[in-house]
């Protein structure tokens, strides 16, 4: 059994710093690497993209970073984890399978995990008596039956797990948590027991940090952002996990960004509910009972992690289409600016509601003035340039086409010296909704899979 | 004397649907007490009038001297519904840091 094992950050989401994973496995030493490309709704683009051709649904980057970094991982022997197989894990496999072979790899054995995908088995599993009630409104899954496009169960660290106990080198998953593919090498690696819910809390602390990549090093960093050093050259971060469940969160030397207890707080609370109750298919972590050191130039340490006993259900994440949007900008200069933007922004609403057409709602915000924060923005009289930019949402895809062609007519009909309308009338977009629910575990059963090439 | 948050802590803020969250740090631990007392989650409810249109939940961190927000219903319906340039709440952060809080204690930044 090892004392401790590196485990690198390389994708904190679908289309994260191209760079990231070949410095990953070339800057230093580390025994895995883990990334991360699924958000919330990503799974329904990659649905439709499976549905159009089977032999696609995952992650396409992956395979490009795959090419970049597989002859280094098999030469130093460092384990890729990743849930970028997504809607189509078979067809991600398949695809590294053909990269290995134009390196002429030989003997790899690629892990792969199944069973996250419930779309095919949703009428029987309600037939059953789940309800798959939205966990945020409190609503019934009858509101969006026959609309449904994805549904996936969140699964943990343990299928993956179960891959690498199988000597898979490389493990592709579809819908795994985040904190599941940092958690996975730990047990692995260590023998931790499946009621140690200490350590796999740790690990799952560890986990969220890794899980957004630069952002814990220096990226995003609100506390002093001119002190970080190269961004340029970030460096992600790196778990370096030990057998008793203490992890120091670092990263490679001669890289830019930085570790410190700030960056490292700051992504600790990223995104959390109550941090008492971090909830993950493995265990249920304690936030608030992680103690923080500084542990030398880029390092901080974690321990006194507490756990408790995982819950008797996984998460659900479903997608539906609910309507279509479509977004138009103009820009507007000196004198009046923002005035202008408003005025322009009037007479826009007038000829669409002189069409008569269902908006469900009409949104304007000003660039440049008020964006981000809404009314707490400082009133300023005299700004030099301003942004209008309006969207729009609704079920009827007419009216949002519509309102794309209402935008460009407003620069030789409204108000004067405006610029910046390019790139062709606004399209409406789908508008994919996101319906989290949650279901026994009884009822799913992860397959995993593992084949050598 | 009043304090603004941005002198004595750094935030970080993101979405979960159409609820946004705020992780709010004291730079130091002898702000933290200061935070737990005068940021309550009604004062940010009230900072955020015309923002945060649901509930606003607090809790408390003090092991990393932060506190964490839950702002309800405040992101125009969340993920691709939202039609707001901030969808996720990326900079619902410095948003907070504005909020000005009068302590009966002197702070010394």
């Amino acid at each position: 059994m090892k004392e401790s094992v590196r485990i690198a950050s390389g994708q904190g989401f679908w289309g994260d710093l191209p760079n990231a994973p070949i410095d990953q496995v070339t800057k230093g030493p580390i025994d895995y690497i883990m990334m991360d490309f699924l958000a919330e709704v990503t799974m329904s683009i990659m649905q439709k993209q499976k549905k159009r051709n089977p032999e696609l649904g995952y992650a396409r980057d992956l395979i490009t970073i795959i090419d970049q970094i597989l002859p280094v991982c098999v030469e130093r022997k460092i384990k890729i984890i990743t849930n970028g197989g997504g809607a189509n894990p078979r067809a991600c496999r398949d695809a590294v399978f053909a990269c290995a072979r134009t390196h002429g790899i030989k003997g790899l054995k690629i892990g792969t995990v199944y069973g996250d995908d419930i779309l095919p088995r949703l009428d029987g599993l309600r037939k059953k008596g789940m309800l798959f009630t939205n966990l945020e409104t409190g609503r019934t899954i009858e509101h969006i039956g026959h609309k449904i496009l994805s549904a996936n169960v969140y699964f943990g660290a343990m299928p993956i797990v179960k891959a690498l106990r199988q000597g898979a080198q490389i493990v592709i998953t579809g819908r795994t948590t985040d904190t599941g593919l940092t958690l996975a090498p730990m047990i692995h690696e260590f023998g931790w027991k499946q009621n140690e819910w200490d350590k796999l809390a740790a690990g799952t602390v560890a986990g969220h940090i890794l899980e957004c990549g630069g952002q814990a090093s220096g990226g995003n960093f609100s506390g002093d952002w001119r002190s970080v050093p190269d961004l340029a050259h970030i460096g992600f971060p790196i778990a370096e996990a030990h057998a008793n469940g203490d992890v120091v969160i670092t990263k490679h030397e001669a890289t830019g960004g930085m570790v410190t207890m700030q960056t490292v707080k700051e992504q600790l609370l990223y995104e959390i509910g109550d941090p008492r109750t971090y909830i993950t298919p493995d265990c249920i972590a304690d936030f608030t009972s992680i103690e923080l050191s500084d542990d030398g130039k880029d390092r901080v340490k974690i321990s006194g992690v507490k756990g408790r006993a995982a819950t008797d259900t996984y998460k659900v994440s479903m997608s539906y289409l609910d309507g279509y949007t479509a977004f138009g900008t103009l820009t507007y200069a000196w004198p009046d600016a923002l005035e202008k933007a408003k005025a322009a922004d009037e007479i826009l609403r007038t000829r669409l509601s002189d069409m008569g057409l269902a908006y469900e709602e009409i949104r304007s915000e000003f660039l440049g003035y008020n964006s981000c924060h809404g009314p707490l923005a400082q009133k300023i009289d005299d700004v030099n340039e301003v942004v209008l930019r309006v969207g729009v949402r609704s079920h009827d895809h007419r009216a949002v086409e519509a309102f794309g062609r209402e935008i460009a007519p407003l620069i030789l009909t409204g108000p004067p010296t405006v610029t910046g309308f390019s790139g062709g009338r606004p399209k409406p977009s789908e508008v994919i909704a996101y319906w989290p629910a949650l279901i026994a575990k009884q009822c799913v059963t992860p397959r995993v899979v593992v084949k050598e090439v | 004397m009043k304090v603004k948050l941005l002198d004595i802590c750094h935030a970080r803020s993101g979405d979960k649907g159409d609820s946004a969250n705020i992780g709010l740090v004291a730079r130091k631990p002898e702000f933290y007490p200061i935070l737990e007392q005068y940021v309550t989650a009604e004062a940010v409810k009230k900072h955020f009038d015309g923002i945060a249109l649901g509930s606003v939940e607090r809790y408390e961190l003090p092991n990393l001297w932060a506190l964490n927000f839950i702002l309800n219903n405040a992101l125009g319906g969340g993920g691709t519904r939202s039609l707001k340039n901030d969808a996720q709440g990326k900079t619902l952060s410095t948003a907070l840091l504005r909020m000005v809080i009068d302590v009966n204690e002197s702070v010394d930044l």
